[in-house]
């Protein structure tokens, strides 16, 4: 880009270096609690010294059979995967119909899928939770599923939305015209167009399914817990919680499990570009 | 509503058929239904319960506090214990998301430009997103607690005699706010800024305008209405702060926030009619602060921007 050459000289100055300290700052930050979560998993004993005494894995497997990883590693992965295939299936046709066409009373279903977004968790799940206890769902996994698509539905229609309008509609003008009808326009032209996007946001939302904390939290129970739940309930459950080794030890696990989703993600689409079709695209 | 119009259609003459579809209205309405069911069932009902719920105290409320079938309001507002958790969810979320904001404009002005490194630097940006606020608390318990490297390395290097209290307590909850708001508040900042034409500044440079002249003119009131939606996300982000101000803060002290009393109602004391007010007071608050930012930028703003506001 000609660009950078042109800005270069900007990038020397003092304010400029200001902001280096602070993300070197932020840098360090971060990096010390990623380090300092993973030296603890694996030492030995570690109490007044700069290192743990010894290095050692039996974390992971105690750790493993104490909290019965297996099976709730299974469930995050079951409720991730679930909420995914359900918001994308009831979210994208929605968003289609959002980006296309103008009807009656479309501001008010805008703001309906807005909502949700933009209150904080707590405030709808409480009534949401108080519901499944009375309809006598709490503590299963249908109810876990069910609170996460609250979220999930709305971030796959806002996400989508944009990236349908930005799809030439001359295109499935073309196709109604050789006779397609709306299922062939979307199974035959809009689907593969829309990989892409759908992909973002189906990862997107996998991520955030298996970070989300509140929701589950509030209507799950044994069986039905996701990891970060159970890392929660580690740290906190009666007695002053668990040994702290092994709460590092799952929360390692549970990074692990994130990053691999990240590197994933970021194969397939820039983050970025999901906020604003940003002009790089083009420029590429 | 518009789907049960599309249903109708379906049965309707050809002439009020086309009378509708002229209107927007059509079977590819129905495409609609699924996301309308969803969101009808799961966020309008249970929400509207909860409503009813709140006007629905338990006996002892009302004793307690009097006020009829309002003694919940009356709790909330008249209870110190709870009340004064609006203020202290209000001292961290507001300082945490403007933190967020402000510092992620020069970073991501800075970041705008292409140089060696800038991918890694890019994703380590990104990281905390994948480390979830459960992590991150942790982490912040071990690397900045009493025996942490921050405090042995300060304590090593002389600038403090006593280890330092970073965590349980208000200060580290703010960190863990900014650790996790901040690589989203600079992703979506420096989206916004991608969004602004490049030729307007290169225009006002050869014009002869300096840095400041080119920020303050030309880039500030493009990303004006990017960075007021910036705000609003991270403060809803900082605003349900829960976990981290149970894990790291002081729960019952300085870091009692909102969430946490709506939690302690639903959760301990079983008592699901004030764990709703609380909850939809939390959101009332919240819907404030919000319509204030954006009533603000619609008066400092208006039209479309490159920035893509």
């Amino acid at each position: 880009m000609a660009v950078s050459t042109l800005e270069r000289p900007l990038a020397a100055r003092p304010s400029t270096w200001f902001v280096w300290a602070g993300m070197a700052a932020f840098a360090v930050f971060l990096l010390g609690i990623l380090i300092a979560v993973v030296v603890d998993s694996f030492g030995r004993q570690w109490f007044d010294t700069w290192f743990p005494e010894g290095l050692t894995t039996d974390r992971y497997t105690e750790a493993w059979d104490r909290f019965a990883l297996g099976e709730v590693v299974g469930v995050t992965v079951f409720v991730a995967v679930t909420v995914v295939v359900v918001s994308v299936l009831v979210g994208v046709p929605a968003a289609y119909v959002l980006a296309r066409r103008d009807f009656p009373g479309k501001r008010a279903v805008m703001l309906l899928f807005l909502l949700p977004v933009l209150m904080p968790p707590i405030t709808y799940g409480i009534p949401l939770a108080t519901v499944m206890y009375s309809f006598g769902l709490g503590r299963t996994l249908t109810a876990v599923v069910l609170v996460n698509l609250v979220p999930s539905v709305p971030f796959v229609i806002l996400t989508m939305t944009p990236f349908i309008e930005q799809i030439n509609p001359a295109i499935e003008s073309a196709a109604r015209m050789c006779g397609a009808r709306t299922r062939q326009v979307f199974t035959r032209v809009l689907a593969p167009l829309l990989v892409p996007g759908i992909l973002a946001a189906a990862i997107l939302v996998l991520v955030r399914t298996v970070g989300l904390f509140e929701l589950t939290f509030l209507v799950s129970g044994p069986g039905s817990d996701t990891l970060v739940v159970a890392i929660y309930r580690g740290m906190t459950s009666a007695g002053g919680g668990e040994a702290r080794q092994l709460i590092s030890a799952m929360s390692v696990i549970y990074t692990a499990t994130m990053l691999v989703m990240l590197v994933v993600a970021l194969r397939f689409v820039n983050p970025t570009q999901l906020v604003a079709q940003v002009k790089e695209t083009r420029d590429d | 509503m518009s789907g049960v119009g599309g249903q109708q259609t379906g049965r309707a003459t050809a002439s009020l058929r086309h009378r509708l579809a002229e209107r927007g209205i059509d079977p590819t309405l129905l495409l609609l239904v699924p996301g309308l069911v969803v969101a009808l069932a799961l966020f309008v009902y249970p929400f509207s319960y909860g409503i009813g719920l709140t006007v629905q105290p338990t006996a002892a409320m009302q004793e307690q506090w009097g006020g009829g079938i309002l003694a919940n309001y009356v709790a909330f507002f008249r209870d110190p214990f709870v009340f004064d958790s609006v203020w202290l969810t209000m001292r961290l979320a507001l300082p945490a998301a403007l933190f967020n904001v402000l510092a992620s404009v020069p970073v991501a002005m800075v970041l705008r430009h292409r140089f060696r490194g800038k991918r890694l630097l890019t994703s380590l940006l990104v990281l905390p997103i994948t480390l979830g606020t459960v992590l991150t608390a942790q982490g912040l318990l071990i690397f900045a607690g009493r025996q942490g490297w921050i405090n042995r390395a300060l304590l090593e290097i002389g600038l403090i005699d006593e280890p330092l209290k970073l965590v349980n307590n208000y200060l580290g909850v703010m960190f863990s706010l900014v650790i996790t708001g901040f690589p989203f508040a600079f992703l979506l900042i420096s989206s916004y800024l991608s969004g602004i034409d490049p030729s307007l500044e290169r225009a006002a440079k050869t014009l002869g305008a300096g840095w400041w002249q080119r920020f303050r003119r030309i880039i500030l009131p493009l990303l004006a209405p990017g960075l007021a939606t910036t705000f609003v996300l991270t403060f809803v982000l900082a605003f349900s702060v829960f976990p981290s101000a149970r894990l790291v803060g002081d729960a019952m002290g300085e870091t009692r926030v909102m969430s946490l009393m709506a939690f302690r109602a639903f959760g301990e004391q079983n008592d699901y009619a004030m764990a709703s007010t609380i909850a939809l007071m939390m959101g009332a608050v919240e819907l404030l602060v919000v319509a204030a930012v954006l009533g603000l930028r619609s008066l400092l703003y208006r039209g479309t921007t490159g920035g893509k506001g």
